[in-house]
């Protein structure tokens, strides 16, 4: 539906009572349904938001890091919006929150790295 | 690719994605998928899978998921998973569950004592991702094994868990609002956070709480506004900028917020006025999310208690976004210019161009939401256009949604303003068996009902258009099935009411019908029952053979007993109705048979007997046809009531004690149904009739009954006042009317007839108002300098150019300027030549001498888009006679009067006043657009 559209038409689409506004990066469509009140413009804006949060955690994001790394895109996407609704438009805030969550990560990934070092080195 | 590194999956995982990024097919992907399926099955499966490993296995479940296939036998793990101490493993687990799972789902119960568990966890990320998983994954019923958790956490010290415990509550509001309805006040005290992202967050509930129930949250208007102040003034940190813009998301929801709070709240909306100029003024329209906060400005204040200044600056914004080329802002300007139009109408002159623009426009969303428009903005002086526009878009599209939704809007309308069958008709061949039934039986009422007003003539006037035109499209192959049904029951009611078919012609066509569509039951049986009812009436002939089929009833009993009520069936087909069909058609070739005697009013009331039982029966039935009068220029004293073969299994009894009463002739029959019962079923229903008899069983006293008896009435004495022979002159006044009507349905193809009907409004307006719309202007000057069309129509009617008020003839100059030279007769004539329009054919042929009069005023009126509406009577002078008469009739008729004649003669007089900028338009679009 949203595909055959052409490039110069609205970014919109009425859709059984619903509509869904979209955005298009390139090839990926970023998409979402909304409510028949609800402000599109606004939508709009809240989907390139979260495009740009996801271009500062990935630095310069392409398609295949979302491929990747969809749960990543997952989670930044809970900090942003929580059911249906904005939940932070501070860039900042979700920037932090998720570096918090990633340090966590990191030093797991670290305790992991250094288990598997030393179940390596004594298996050797 | 910098990043593949870190990307930190293992080899496997990378080469499934990339092999589906490199499938070609879907079936190779799916292929693909079903083998990493069989793979993770047998993985999952091993004992002493590492944590690390069976995470990644998750994040493949999840894929395997997002693309179309079952994981389910991943779900397990994943719940397990969320026990896991790691946060990073938790979160994974968490993730996964909120993406398997829907609510409902069984595994939610084990999920509940982790998220507990999290929810009292010293790590306010593990805390974080509870709340997330408990904004997914609670329902109704796990809602209070953690709220007082949730309610707790409101207090949090990390504004992050505070914020998600207010949308957790939120959310338990939105899945069963009691649950959390002695919270309330923690919402008010999270507005004033100190952190604006917990404020922020506190602002959507409140939006769906302040929806509720407006007057409670009255006293939070000055809270709201002097955040909002706030905000506008950039007092909220940085980061919380977007594209320069403090805040905009917060400011368009506290601005909703707002907009519910000041509607139709004077004082309310005085505390707005300041800050909302404010933003206004503030606004950065060059950015997208600067517009949507404008957009969100407008409709705020087209919500609240009007000022005038504020309506003002929204009309500009407005015109700022129709007039932007990017389609996004003409979307939400025909949005705002929508709600704009419900305090001021006046509002949408000036964008006429725009809208019509964006009505032609390739874009579909763009059109719908024009139409949605033009919808809200529908007068009777422009129904017409705006119908028709409807109607062939309807056409047009093949979306069943949208068909059915526009098809119950073009019957809206049709009914509010003035009913015309074509429109009905249009909408039912078209979008067909979308229509909902409702409408065809709306349809019928309106019908048989008329208007509700005491103008009989007209009524009948309606009755007598519909059966033409549905005889006319009767032979059509392919009509739905709801709409044959209608006719059928129109035929059957009224085919003969106005004298211009014999019933036998009726009854013929309606036999074809029932053989043409031998396998619609639901047809078939209702052509077959308006068969009879038809020929009850108005043929003795007929009777004959309905009686010797079914029950006979002496005619003066009948009417003694129901005088002119009949036709009130209640019908229900089981399923195979052949056997009727071939005999009743049968009986009809054999020709008329001896009529039955004497011994009626045992079988009067064995039908009232029978009735009386079927009655709940039939009311249970799915197709009903509700009792309507039968108002017919009073045929001989005959109606009957035929009663149908009732031969349900249970019925069959009861004809069986009637029948041999009844004749010998008849004897034979029941027999035959007998044998065929099984087979088939008519039950019949009367209403209105048991009330006569004052039987205590009647058991369904719908309203319909009730109104069938006091019509009953009123079709009486409409016939004792001679109605045929005043519906027989109405009706050639109503030819010649139709006649004119079919011309201008021509002219209306275009889209600029949308604006004949709105210029017809501001002209009228015009006097009082001096802001002469621009869109107004241009639209007449337009055509006078380039289309060739206009131009060279004027010149017969140049003594009327002079007539408007000098004040306007500033903006009609063009016009009036440049005709004096030509010859109107050559210009005339190169009119009609190859060349022209073909409107402009029409008018000549179709309307004959009338046509030059016609166009010159379409080209007259383009002046007279500016002038007032005194022109109105200067230009009937000009009309023929004919014309004349019409004209003063208009001029009566202008009061909404919502009938069929009222109708066309509003719709003559929208032409005639506005008509010409429908005949230029056109010129005007091929301009624009070619």
């Amino acid at each position: 539906m949203i595909l055959t559209r052409g490039p110069k038409l609205c970014n919109f689409v009425e859709w059984k009572g619903l509509k869904a506004v979209y955005r298009r990066y390139a090839s990926l469509y970023f998409c979402m349904c909304i409510d028949a009140d609800d402000n599109e413009l606004e939508i709009l804006e809240i989907i390139h938001h979260f495009v740009e949060i996801l271009d500062r955690y990935f630095g310069s994001v392409c398609e295949l890091d979302l491929i990747f790394n969809f749960h990543k895109a997952y989670y930044i996407l809970d900090e942003i919006l929580i059911a249906g609704e904005l939940q932070e438009s501070s860039k900042k805030t979700v920037a932090r929150l998720i570096a918090a969550q990633d340090s966590l990560v990191e030093t797991a990934k670290e305790q992991a790295s250094s288990i598997s070092n030393m179940i390596a080195q004594a298996t050797k | 690719m910098g990043s593949q590194g870190g990307w930190g999956q293992s080899k496997e995982f990378l080469d499934l994605v990339k092999s589906i990024g490199e499938a070609r097919s879907k079936a190779e992907e799916d292929r693909i998928i079903l083998r990493e399926i069989e793979t993770l099955k047998r993985r999952i499966a091993e004992p002493d899978v590492p944590r690390r490993k069976m995470k990644e296995y998750l994040i493949r479940l999840v894929y395997v998921e997002m693309l179309g296939h079952d994981a389910s036998f991943g779900y397990i793990h994943a719940v397990k998973m969320t026990h896991d101490d790691s946060l990073l493993l938790k979160r994974t687990g968490y993730l996964a569950v909120t993406l398997f799972l829907n609510e409902d789902h069984d595994l939610i119960i084990l999920i509940v004592n982790t998220i507990q568990k999290d929810l009292r966890s010293d790590n306010y990320l593990v805390v974080c991702a509870a709340l997330t998983a408990v904004c997914k994954l609670i329902n109704e019923e796990t809602i209070p094994a953690v709220l007082p958790q949730v309610v707790e956490l409101l207090g949090h010290s990390k504004e992050a868990v505070r914020k998600k415990a207010v949308l957790a509550l939120h959310r338990f509001y939105q899945r069963a609002p009691n649950s959390v309805s002695h919270l309330i006040s923690n919402f008010r005290k999270r507005l004033c956070d100190n952190d604006p992202g917990v404020m922020g967050a506190t602002l959507c509930p409140l939006f769906d709480l302040i929806k509720e129930d407006i007057n409670s949250y009255k006293d939070l208007v000055v809270s709201f506004v002097s955040i909002l102040k706030q905000v506008a003034e950039r007092r909220l940190p940085k980061t919380y900028d977007y594209h320069q813009m403090p805040a905009p998301f917060i400011q368009i929801k506290l601005l909703k917020i707002l907009a519910l709070l000041g509607s139709g709240d004077k004082q309310a909306s005085g505390h707005m006025y300041t800050v909302l100029g404010d933003i206004f003024r503030k606004v950065e329209p060059s950015s997208n999310i600067g517009n949507a906060v404008l957009y969100e400005c407008i409709c705020c204040v087209s919500s609240i208690y009007p000022s005038p200044k504020l309506l003002e600056t929204a009309v500009d914004a407005t015109s700022r976004f129709l007039k932007s080329d990017s389609h996004n802002l003409k979307y939400m300007g025909i949005d705002a210019l929508g709600r704009l139009i419900k305090i001021n109408p006046d509002i949408a002159e000036e964008h006429q161009l725009a809208v019509i623009d964006c009505l032609e426009d390739p874009d579909d969303t763009l059109k719908r939401k024009t139409f949605e428009l033009l919808y809200k903005m529908t007068k009777s002086s422009n129904v017409e256009v705006i119908v028709d526009r409807m109607i062939d878009y309807m056409i047009s599209i093949n979306d069943n949604h949208y068909k059915t939704e526009i098809a119950s809007r073009c019957v809206e309308l049709a009914e509010q303003f003035a009913p015309s069958n074509q429109w009905f008709i249009q909408v039912f061949e078209h979008a067909g068996d979308l229509v909902n039934v409702r409408v065809a039986h709306n349809l019928m009422r309106l019908i048989a009902e008329g208007f509700g007003e005491d103008d009989e003539g007209a009524d009948s006037q309606l009755r007598s258009s519909a059966v033409d035109s549905y005889l006319r499209i009767l032979g059509e192959p392919k009509l739905p099935s709801v709409f044959l049904q209608v006719i059928c029951w129109v035929l059957g009611e009224y085919g003969t009411a106005d004298g211009k078919y014999s019933a036998s012609y009726i009854i013929g066509k309606l036999c074809d019908v029932a053989e043409a569509h031998s396998t619609d039951d639901t047809v078939k049986c209702q052509s077959l029952i308006d068969e009879l009812s038809a020929s009850h009436s108005t043929d003795l002939q007929q009777r004959a053979y309905e009686l010797q089929a079914l029950l006979g009833l002496d005619s003066q009993a009948v009417e003694s007993v129901m005088p002119l009520d009949a036709s009130c069936e209640d019908i229900e087909i089981d399923k195979n109705l052949s056997f009727l069909d071939n005999f009743v058609i049968q009986s009809i070739e054999k020709g008329a048979r001896p009529y039955i005697p004497e011994n009626e009013r045992s079988g009067m009331f064995n039908i009232g007997n029978f009735r009386s039982q079927y009655q709940h029966e039939a009311s249970s039935h799915s197709l009903r046809f509700e009792a309507y009068e039968l108002p017919k220029p009073s045929p001989p004293p005959t109606v009957a009531q035929v009663a149908f073969p009732l031969p349900t299994t249970d019925l069959v009894q009861v004809p069986e004690q009637t029948y041999p009463r009844e004749t010998n002739q008849t004897s034979n029959l029941p027999s035959a149904t007998d044998a065929s019962s099984a087979d088939f079923g008519v039950k019949l229903r009367l209403e209105g009739v048991q009330r006569k008899w004052g039987r205590p069983t009647y058991s369904s006293p719908s309203a319909s009954s009730s109104s069938s008896t006091q019509k009953t009435a009123n079709g009486a004495t409409h016939l004792d006042g001679g109605g045929t022979a005043s519906s027989q002159t109405r009706d050639s006044f109503h030819d010649s009317r139709r006649q004119q009507a079919e011309v201008s349905a021509e002219k209306q193809k275009l889209a600029a007839s949308l604006f004949g009907a709105s210029t017809a409004k501001s002209e009228k307006r015009q006097p009082s108002t001096h802001k002469t719309p621009k869109g107004i202007s241009t639209s007449t000057e337009k055509p006078a300098v380039k289309g060739a069309i206009s131009s060279s129509e004027p010149p017969k009617e140049k003594t009327l150019p002079s007539s408007p008020p000098p004040d306007l003839l500033d903006l009609g100059e063009p016009t009036p300027a440049s005709i004096p030279s030509m010859d109107p007769f050559k210009h005339l004539e190169g009119l009609l030549g190859p060349t022209s329009a073909p409107s402009a054919i029409d008018h000549s042929s179709a309307a004959g001498p009338k046509a030059p009069d016609l166009m010159a005023l379409y080209t007259d009126a383009s002046p007279a888009g500016v002038s007032s509406s005194s022109l109105n009577p200067a230009l009937a002078d000009i009309y023929t006679v004919n014309k004349n008469s019409h004209e003063t009739a208009n001029v009566a008729a202008m009061k909404k009067g919502p009938n069929f004649q009222d109708s066309l003669q509003k719709d003559a007089t929208a032409r005639q006043v506005g008509v010409t900028p429908t005949g230029n338009n056109p010129n005007l679009f091929r301009d624009l657009l070619g």
